[in-house]
């Protein structure tokens, strides 16, 4: 059962490789997660085997249709222009958004010298 | 005097208002039931017993005072680690977020105490809502209460769920709430035999639920029966101004309009879903919920989902880019964890953070995310998927003209045991097969529990309903339900 | 239109300008919070939890800046998009809490439009018309404070997530004087409109300077972009310093990378930013929190019949139906402001005249923009801070127009105006300044002046006319400056027929 196939003869993994340790790596520092180079040597067959997998959604005749934008109709609210209309939205809760700053000084979130 | 703890939503609060035991006296039975299990079972992340001893008496009092009790009168239930909860930690099963204790509490949360529910509890889960066995979260597996005949190996209670089914199967919570983003209610409530319900996309606010795909999340409950989802489910929905995608519709009564009598109704009966090398046991119980209908005097229907198959890797795509979008802000900064290493910059303080906080699943996803986001592959994957999800939820449409609701199996399988499945990502996500397709479509979808397995663990049935209309989910859920007579419960071995 | 060429050893070159402008939307409250959007507070407390990012916080656009788009939008006559929706733009820095910015880019709420800038004041020939290619709305982020701390910076989320539109032009400018005119015009416009104050010391509008150059008829070259450039002035040294630097690169074998770059008003020369440049995969994607934003017509036409007469109407008719000068058309509608000081300087002219605003329009223009311009030029205040009200120069204007006093004497009485802030009428009686119209009296005293002045009566007869004046000065004389000058000269004329 482990490992089987609910799906079908559809869902066979392609060996198609579409990423290379460096595009791996590209993608690490683009979302900001230190990765080694074990790490991303694991990954690269990982990310292939799911990336194929997914690329069956090229068999779909998508002619003439729109992407979905809400999957149940509905139209967007829009708010009165109300300062702390809501305290749960509005501000002046300077310590509650400070609480958990892991480094939080003189009214500031403190991060480490950014230089420009 | 009962068991307390053998009561389910509609028992305790009928119990407590009619005097018959207090609301303390229930929340101190599961309070020791849960301290109980909880080193077998792992089921919680934080215990909160004061805080379900402290609602409960506040609804002791109000009854005492003569004031109305709500829908939830003193029925004391897990909370998902997803809910953000003002003053209890609250970290989505992440070391990212394992020291964060909101200043705020969420809209669905609110709604449970402000119907007079406490809270046992903060239930683990797959970290971030991302797994479908409770094997992502940074502290520790849940193991299900469930075993398989003559064997004690420890299994799945699914996922993302799956401390919630597996406090609920196990009897230390009467109910609890979930989150369904790709089967998260319905997956792990099939694997523990307890019922649970994912409403329309939009009927639960969003609003204070730690996000995980923002197009698919829903909060729902699940509970011993259908009866105690449609209770709980009345008290966690209604419009929140908060949350833009918040249904503007008044909640039902769906408790109140209750009815297992389905003449006149048809139950529509995906092809594609019978895939082949279907597990026979799966089959065979499908089968009976068939029988089941039509005995409630429903119509049964063939019908056409033509596009089933491309729900799963449509789901892999969207999940994970809008994960990849919305796990953005932990970057330790305002919250959370922070690494930073001697002498990091901010963008390494990021990357150190980010790796030190996230495991491996969510890691796996946010790449995935960012890659099909990425330059380039904007069109060919996420554009693509998003077409195709127009496809699959055009093809409900197009059923629904025809049916009134849909039966289909839950999960593939039965509950796997853990670890099994940990070693190839791909066929773990291919558990929710049966359950992406109506998150894509936004539909209202249940788990019943509908039977056992050649192995003597539970099977569940699902029922995808037409936006709205989960009522004429739950009715259909009762049908199968009074009539499956699903009283097994896993033996007490913790 | 413009010839604006550099000279370089190769030739002449040409430059090609475009500006992204950033512009604070005027509301109460942020584009998805409720938290305030004042100046000045103190750091973090005009920060709600949803601009902080904190788990599970959800969006919600605020009408106003929406209305304030569209409003925006149907005063450059762009076309309004009845269906937009916003969109994620993902990087990671410090002051932006969730790790996108919520902005439009597949869907904006503003298409094509257009502006019309006069390169030349004193020249109405001189017009240009600077395509705008869409107003978008976003997020703006927060502020990094480097020099509070010697090993960290400080983070003040108080501007996260108030609301911007990003008003982004055609590559259709060509100098450094267009690309200014452009800036001016449309931060004229938008104070108009009232959809954002134009305080650009306050950075609440700021512009993105896009620069190429090329040969004269050949195609774009490579574009930099220099940031968050916040006036008029350093906009046009920014496209400046920047095509004179391409040119020097390219001319040099070079070539120029697109790139992000910032303006360094002291040394006057652009930089690259490279700390931004890995950034450039935004990954956008429509934001799954929020729905499409659909607007009706309703909603549209509410918009349309709340927009006040724009800069360039309004320039149109205070030519045409007011019959002002081009130049004074154009001064006093350059600034929101002083149209309305002028327009209600006028209705109090008019009405204390009795006479219609036509009528009296050249004489209350002259007098503010020479008169009153002058004078708080010399006090260096602006027409905000005037000691003068409308009202007050309304009262001056008709005591001139009535003949109660003359031109003259109201020099005098504006300069004690300004001096006491009392109003003229107190003025003119304290300082005696009512003129004669009394024609006895000015009959008796041209009498007196002709009578002593015999001979030049003769010489004036016997046809030196130049004299004139001096019968004219010696009557004002004698009245001590108060004779009516009309009616003295028409007196004068008279006797000496
Ligand atoms: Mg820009
Ligand atoms: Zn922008």
């Amino acid at each position: 059962m482990a490992g089987g196939n609910p799906a079908g003869p559809s869902f066979k993994r392609k060996n198609a490789m579409s990423v290379d340790t460096a595009t791996v790596a590209r993608i690490a520092s683009l979302a900001r997660i230190k990765v080694t180079e074990e790490e991303i040597a694991a990954m690269v067959p990982e990310l292939n085997g799911i990336l194929a997998w997914v690329e069956q959604l090229g068999e779909v005749n998508v002619e003439g249709i729109a992407p979905m934008t809400a999957v149940i109709p509905n139209k967007q609210r829009l708010r009165e222009d109300i300062v702390n209309a809501d305290p749960l939205t509005g501000g002046d809760v300077q310590d509650k958004v400070l609480s958990n700053a892991p480094a939080g000084e003189h009214g500031f979130f403190g991060v480490p010298k950014v230089i420009e | 005097m009962t068991d307390l703890t053998d009561l389910g939503v509609a028992a305790i609060r009928e119990g407590v208002a009619k005097g018959e035991f207090t609301a303390v006296e229930v929340a101190g039975a599961f309070n020791a039931a849960v301290a109980a299990a909880q080193p077998a079972l792992n089921a919680f992340i934080t215990l909160t017993p004061e805080k379900a001893l402290e609602a409960a008496a506040a609804v002791d009092a109000d009854r005492a005072g003569g004031k109305a009790l709500g829908k939830m009168a003193g029925v004391p239930i897990g909370m998902k680690d997803l809910f953000a909860t003002t003053g209890t930690t609250t970290t989505a099963a992440s070391n990212i977020l394992g020291n964060f204790v909101p200043p705020y509490e969420s809209t669905v949360s609110q709604k449970l105490w402000d119907a007079g529910a406490g809270m046992l509890g903060k239930l683990n889960l797959d970290q971030f809502a991302m797994g479908s066995s409770n094997e992502t979260s940074a502290f520790g597996n849940v193991i299900s209460p469930w075993r398989r005949e003559g064997s004690d190996a420890q299994l799945a209670p699914g996922g993302s769920s799956g401390g919630s089914s597996a406090a609920v199967s196990a009897r230390i919570a009467p109910a609890a709430t979930g989150t369904d983003t790709g089967g998260s209610i319905r997956q792990p409530a099939a694997f523990t035999g307890i019922s649970g319900i994912k409403p329309t996309y939009g009927r639960c606010s969003r609003w204070g639920i730690v996000a995980f795909a923002s197009s698919l999340d829903q909060a729902g409950p699940m509970a011993r029966d259908v009866r105690d989802c449609a209770i709980m489910l009345e008290a966690m929905a209604g419009f929140d101004p908060k949350d833009s995608t918040s249904l503007d519709m008044p909640v039902p009564e769906w408790e109140a309009n209750l009815n297992a009598d389905l003449r006149g109704k048809k139950v529509g009966i995906p092809r594609e879903y019978r895939m082949d090398g279907m597990d026979a046991d799966v089959a065979r119980v499908w089968d009976e919920g068939i029988a089941w209908l039509k005995d409630a005097g429903a119509e049964i229907v063939d019908i056409n989902l033509a596009h089933t198959k491309y729900a799963l890797p449509a789901y892999y795509i969207i999940a994970p880019a809008e994960a990849s979008s919305n796990l953005a802000r932990y970057d330790g900064v305002r919250y959370g964890l922070r690494d930073l290493p001697q002498g990091a910059g901010l963008q390494d303080m990021y990357a150190a953070t980010r790796a030190a906080g996230f495991g491996a699943e969510v890691k796996r996803r946010i790449m995935i995310g960012t890659y099909v986001l990425s330059a380039g592959f904007y069109d060919a994957y996420y554009t693509q998927a998003q077409k195709v999800r127009t496809l699959i939820s055009r093809d409900f449409m197009d059923a629904f003209q025809t049916v009134d609701v849909i039966l289909a199996p839950t999960a593939p399988t039965a509950a796997f045991g853990l670890g099994e499945m940990v070693s190839d990502p791909l066929a773990m996500y291919l558990n929710d097969v049966f359950a992406v397709p109506a998150s894509l479509a936004g539909l209202p979808a249940m788990s019943v529990p509908a039977g056992l397995d050649r192995q003597g663990l539970p099977l569940g049935l699902q029922l995808i309903g037409r936006p709205f209309d989960e009522q004429g989910v739950l009715d259909a859920g009762l049908a199968i339900e009074s009539r499956a007579g699903f009283t097994a419960r896993p033996a007490k071995w913790w | 239109m413009s010839d604006y060429r550099i000279q370089g050893a190769t030739g002449e070159w040409e430059v090609v300008i475009g500006l992204e402008v950033h512009a604070q939307i005027s509301t109460q409250a942020k584009l998805f919070s409720g938290a305030a959007t004042a100046f000045g507070a103190e750091p973090n407390t005009q920060v709600s939890l949803v601009d902080a990012a904190m788990p599970g916080m959800l969006p919600v656009p605020n009408m106003e800046c929406i209305r304030q788009a569209v409003r925006t939008g149907l005063a450059i006559n762009a076309q309004i998009n009845k269906w937009s929706r916003f969109d994620r733009k993902n990087y990671f820095y410090a002051d932006l809490p969730q790790g996108y910015q919520i902005s439009q880019l597949y869907h904006p709420i503003v298409g094509e439009g257009a502006i019309e800038v006069q390169l030349d004041d004193k020249n109405p020939e001189s017009t240009k018309t600077i395509g705008i290619e869409r107003i978008h709305v976003e997020q703006d982020a927060g502020k990094l404070m480097h020099d509070q701390h010697p090993t960290m910076s400080y983070v003040d989320l108080n501007r996260s997530g108030v609301a911007l539109m990003e008003i982004v032009s055609r590559p259709d400018m060509r100098s450094p004087a267009e690309a200014g005119a452009y800036l001016s015009k449309l931060r004229t416009i938008l104070r108009y409109v009232g959809s954002c104050d134009g305080n650009m010391d306050q950075g609440s509008m700021r512009a993105d300077v896009n620069v190429s150059v090329r040969k004269p008829g050949e195609p774009f070259g490579t574009r930099t972009e220099t940031k968050n450039v916040n006036s008029v002035r350093f906009v046009m040294a920014v496209v400046e310093q920047e095509a004179k630097r391409q040119v020097a690169v390219l001319e040099d074998g070079g070539k120029i990378v697109q790139e992000t770059r910032l303006y360094d008003p002291d040394r006057n020369e652009t930089r690259s930013m490279r700390s931004k440049e890995d950034a450039h995969d935004y990954r956008y994607f429509p934001d799954p929190d929020l729905l499409p934003v659909e607007l009706d017509d309703a909603f549209l036409e509410e918009c349309r019949a709340s927009l006040p007469e724009l800069p360039d109407a309004k320039r149109h008719r205070y030519e045409s139906v007011l019959g002002l000068s081009a130049y004074n058309a154009g001064v006093l509608t350059a600034e929101v402001e002083t149209s309305r000081w002028f327009e209600a300087l006028l209705a109090e002219s008019a009405a204390k005249q009795g006479k219609p605003e036509s009528e009296v329009a050249k004489q209350a223009a002259n007098w503010l923009t020479s008169e009153l311009f002058g004078a708080l030029n010399k006090l260096g205040k602006g027409l905000a801070e005037s000691p003068v009200s409308p009202e007050a120069g309304g009262e001056l204007l008709a005591l001139v127009g009535k003949g109660t006093i003359s031109g003259s004497a109201a020099k005098q009485v504006l300069e004690k105006m300004l001096e006491t802030g009392d109003a003229p009428g107190v003025i003119v009686e304290r300082e005696g300044l009512t003129q004669t119209s009394d024609t006895g009296a000015i009959e008796a005293a041209v009498d007196a002046v002709l009578a002593a002045n015999a001979d030049k009566v003769e010489q004036y007869k016997g046809g030196k006319e130049a004299l004139f004046g001096f019968f004219v000065g010696q009557t004002m004389k004698a009245m001590q400056g108060k004779g009516n000058p009309g009616l003295v000269n028409e007196v004068l004329k008279a006797k000496l027929g």
